[in-house]
């Protein structure tokens, strides 16, 4: 019994080689367009360097396959949207597939970055203008008519003159065995039909009657389940291992070591985490155990450290903060937080002598075979990679640990295993947002004008904590940006909106008190600090400024900013990968307690591709924007997380949501990705709202834990 | 290992299972009902929430052999044809994005709403706050609870 895509593929399969028996069934377009061009033959692009997969059978049903892996961006809806736009296709007869990996056919088929849409954007309406024209140059043959007079719509090319007209489904043999034009012109803007408007994500049906699309959910008959003891503090190693008791357990097959962690593989999952569980492990130091006071140490350290790295460096700060009528400085600092994508990490794993198969969910599918490949010396085109639909991802997925984990012991055993881990494992396991602090400093002159501004970002494994190049830098003549990085034994990695899901909170919140500082409105003085960029910028400016004076503007309209009598409102506005986001938060005091009411967003992601999904990114990034920046803390002991589950690690539930309003910018540039940049802005905007309200200051994440937060609780 | 008799989605189904397995294995593992996700195993986020003689009820905290006689109904046994009116909802609003947390997220609503077939939106928010949505499309999980409430009225 066997599920996801393993079927899906199936299923397609069956369907291009059904069309494929071509001349008595149907037909498939770009089987025959490869086979011209020499390109291997069934599932071919029509040019080896395109991005999608398209088949047109000739009852006229379109089956688009998508390379990216689907984690809830929404992709996998979007992609087929863009295609199915310049191909003039009839969306209800379009069905959309996740492809394997294939590196001879795609190019970046990972998830992460907020980079698929923008890397692929061209590439897929090339993909289906190319065979619309097709379709039109074999219609117009068919009929002796000009392709000129000839137009596609919904599914069918239509010659108004003689009222011809005729399905794709018809014309796809006789297109077949054209010559593939180049230089296929695209759509006008105006001219979409699907693109821009509220299309529902194409998997809807399956979820919602619970079908097995993830990749806990693939089974196999003849496989074992295996569960993972591994080091509980980071820093920690094992000492002795005890395993008659877990072989004990009935169900359990095979207990096996490799590095420091313990496989323990059995019958049923149940069955491989009662064994987990009579292990006896003994574990010592390897390196530091490091526990949350230590970090704060830590930090203290750096931020006096001499030996930051310079990151940007313009004018003279130091003479800027000696002649300053007045400096600001403060310290802004965030925890580590774990990822929690609902789905726990698993993997399937079937390595033989000659193959291996992985299948399953994961962020970066070419990595992780990559890892596979090292590990067990194994040549990458003996391998392959099915990509399940991710019950979340957040970066999480971008590691692949746990896929070499999964192969590793199917290798050790010889058996086709799939790989469990629990949430206490998840939690656990060491791929965290890292924890940093921040010190800001800004110099004033005796008219209040920003002259200097300094920026110390340390961070723990953190790399570089700060984005140089982030607002307010061009806009301040003498500026000064460091960073320093402690090695912990924590290991951390990419978590939504990397880094800037924590600098944009604390950017946003300091440069409100800058305001505050100068007398001016938070709008204003981002306004003029953007005038100031544009007329005597100082060094280069990386954003546009342009694009963020309209998302500034745009947003302190839609959001009424200071016409709400009895609400507090606070501003945030945020450049970051790619795509120009501003929030406004409004608070109202309810029983003397501060209540985050509504928060007002304008996003510039360009062409938006689908109005619903864009709606979607959104709202959830601005409540795991917000959640995480009230809730959310992952603090360690002697090297081990102190909260391993939900029961006692926090997230944004239903109750207390506030209202959120989402608004696009219609400029009609290239998309570029929503999957983060609606997060990093939304903790910066809550926190200066809560100030407005308050007077309290958000200096630190969790705000749970500050006041005015932490009585009201 | 004994064996017990399970009434899941109106069948009698055997199981040969350890006495303490949870019940979200027993119907992943043994009977492949893979709708029932598994999240936390502590009824932390609700992924795992089934029915047992119609109230919702984490399947992660229910041992096979405390079941009984009781009836289990899972999201694969909601509705003949996916076509409950939450699961019409859940499309027409649009509101999964990853999904995963999606089936438990109607099973607590669909129990809910039997018992209270025209909530107020506080009322939804109170029922539907033990379940988890990672992905935080909450406000489009209350407007399709309210939206099917609606049509079942």
């Amino acid at each position: 019994m066997e599920h996801t895509l393993h079927q899906e593929r199936r299923d397609f399969l069956r369907k291009v080689s059904l069309s494929a028996g071509g001349l008595l069934l149907g037909f498939t377009l770009f089987e025959d367009l490869a086979a011209q061009t020499g390109k291997g033959h069934v599932i071919e692009g029509v040019r080896h360097d395109f991005n999608s997969y398209l088949s047109i059978g000739t009852d006229g049903s379109i089956t688009i396959a998508s390379p990216n892996p689907e984690l809830g961006q929404n992709i996998k809806t979007s992609f087929a949207m863009i295609v199915a736009d310049e191909l003039d296709a009839d969306w209800s007869r379009v069905t959309v597939v996740q492809a394997p990996l294939d590196t001879s056919k795609f190019d970046r088929q990972l998830t992460g970055g907020s980079g698929a849409v923008p890397h692929s954007w061209k590439r897929l309406r090339t993909a289906g203008a190319t065979a619309r024209q097709m379709l039109i140059a074999a219609a117009a043959s068919t009929w002796n008519v000009p392709a000129s007079a000839c137009t596609a719509e919904n599914g069918y090319v239509i010659h108004k003159e003689s009222g011809k007209k005729a399905g794709y489904g018809e014309l796809v043999a006789i297109a077949a065995k054209l010559n593939i034009p180049t230089d296929v012109p695209l759509k006008h803007h105006k001219d979409f039909k699907l693109i821009g408007k509220p299309i529902r994500n194409v998997e809807n049906k399956n979820i919602v009657v619970g079908k097995p699309l993830f990749g806990l959910d693939f089974y196999r008959d003849g496989m074992v389940y295996a569960v993972v003891q591994r080091p509980p503090a980071f820093g920690s190693k094992i000492k002795s291992v005890d395993d008659k008791a877990a072989r004990a357990v009935k169900g359990v097959s095979d207990v096996v070591r490799f590095g420091n962690n313990v496989a323990v593989v059995a019958n049923a999952t149940w069955a491989a985490m009662k064994g987990r569980k009579a292990l006896q492990i003994n574990y010592e130091a390897d390196k530091a155990l490091e526990s949350s006071s230590d970090h704060a140490d830590i930090f203290s350290k750096l931020m006096d450290s001499p030996n930051a790295r310079i990151q940007r460096k313009e004018g003279d700060v130091n003479a800027a903060f000696k002649g300053a009528a007045k400096v600001i400085k403060r310290e802004y600092e965030c925890p580590f937080v774990p990822h929690n994508p609902i789905e726990p990490m698993n993997f399937f794993a079937d390595v033989r002598p000659d193959k291996v198969e992985l299948i399953g969910p994961t962020q970066t599918p070419g990595s992780g075979r990559k890892a596979v490949a090292d590990l067990l010396k194994i040549p990458e085109n003996k391998i392959t990679v099915d990509i399940t639909r991710l019950g979340g991802g957040f970066g999480r997925r971008l590691k692949f640990d746990y896929v070499v984990e999964a192969a590793e012991i199917s290798s050790i055993i010889k058996k086709p295993v799939k790989l469990i881990w629990s949430r206490e494992d998840d939690m656990g396991g060491g791929s965290y947002r890292p924890a940093v602090r921040y010190r800001f400093e800004a110099a004033l002159d005796a008219n209040n004008n920003l002259i200097g501004y300094k920026l110390r970002g340390v961070g723990i494994n953190a790399g570089n904590p700060t984005r140089e190049n982030n607002f307010p830098s061009g806009s301040v003549d003498n500026l000064l940006i460091e960073s320093l990085d402690h090695n912990s034994p924590i290991t951390t990695g990419a978590w939504r909106a990397p880094i800037t899901n924590f600098l944009a909170y604390a950017e946003q919140a300091f440069l409100d008190e800058v305001a505050e500082a100068m007398g001016k409105d938070p709008v204003q003085m981002r306004l003029d600090l953007l005038q100031k960029a544009r007329t005597n910028p100082a060094g280069p400016v990386r954003y546009d400024i342009d694009r963020m004076e309209t998302v500034i503007k745009s947003v302190a309209e839609k959001s009424q900013w200071g016409k709400k009598p009895g609400t507090s409102q606070g501003i945030s506005i945020y450049f970051s990968h790619a795509s120009y986001v501003g929030q406004v938060c409004d608070v109202v005091m309810q029983d003397g307690k501060p209540v985050i009411k509504k928060i007002t967003s304008v996003a510039d992601c360009g062409v938006v591709v689908n109005s619903s999904g864009a709606q979607q990114q959104v709202m959830g990034g601005i409540l795991d924007g917000m959640g995480t920046a009230m809730y959310g803390k992952l603090s360690f002991n002697a090297g081990e997380p102190e909260q391993k589950n939900f029961n006692v690690y926090r997230h944004i539930r239903m109750k207390g949501i506030p209202e959120v309003e989402a608004h696009f910018v219609d400029n009609g540039k290239d998309p570029t990705g929503l999957g983060e940049p609606a997060l990093p802005p939304a903790g910066g905007a809550v926190a200066n709202a809560v100030y407005k309200a308050t007077g309290k200051r958000m200096y630190r994440q969790p705000f749970i834990e500050q006041e005015p937060f932490k009585s009201a609780e | 290992m004994p064996v017990y008799s399970l009434n899941i989605n109106g069948k009698i189904q055997k199981v040969d299972a350890d006495s303490d397995t949870p019940l979200l294995w027993v119907l992943r593992d043994n009977l492949r009902l893979l709708g029932t996700k598994f999240g936390c195993g502590v009824g932390s986020c609700g992924a795992c929430t089934i029915h047992m003689n119609g109230n919702a009820t984490r399947a992660c905290l229910m041992t096979v052999s405390s079941i009984g006689t009781a009836k289990i109904t899972t999201i694969e046994g909601l509705s003949a044809k996916g076509d409950h009116p939450l699961q019409l909802a859940w499309d027409e609003v649009d509101v999964p994005q990853c999904g995963y947390c999606q089936s438990g997220q109607i099973m607590t609503a669909a129990a809910f709403l039997k018992k209270n077939p025209t909530p107020t939106l506080e009322q939804v928010e109170t029922a539907m706050n033990g379940n988890l949505c990672r992905c935080a499309a909450y406000h489009r999980i209350r407007e399709a609870v309210l939206a099917a409430s609606q049509k079942t009225k």
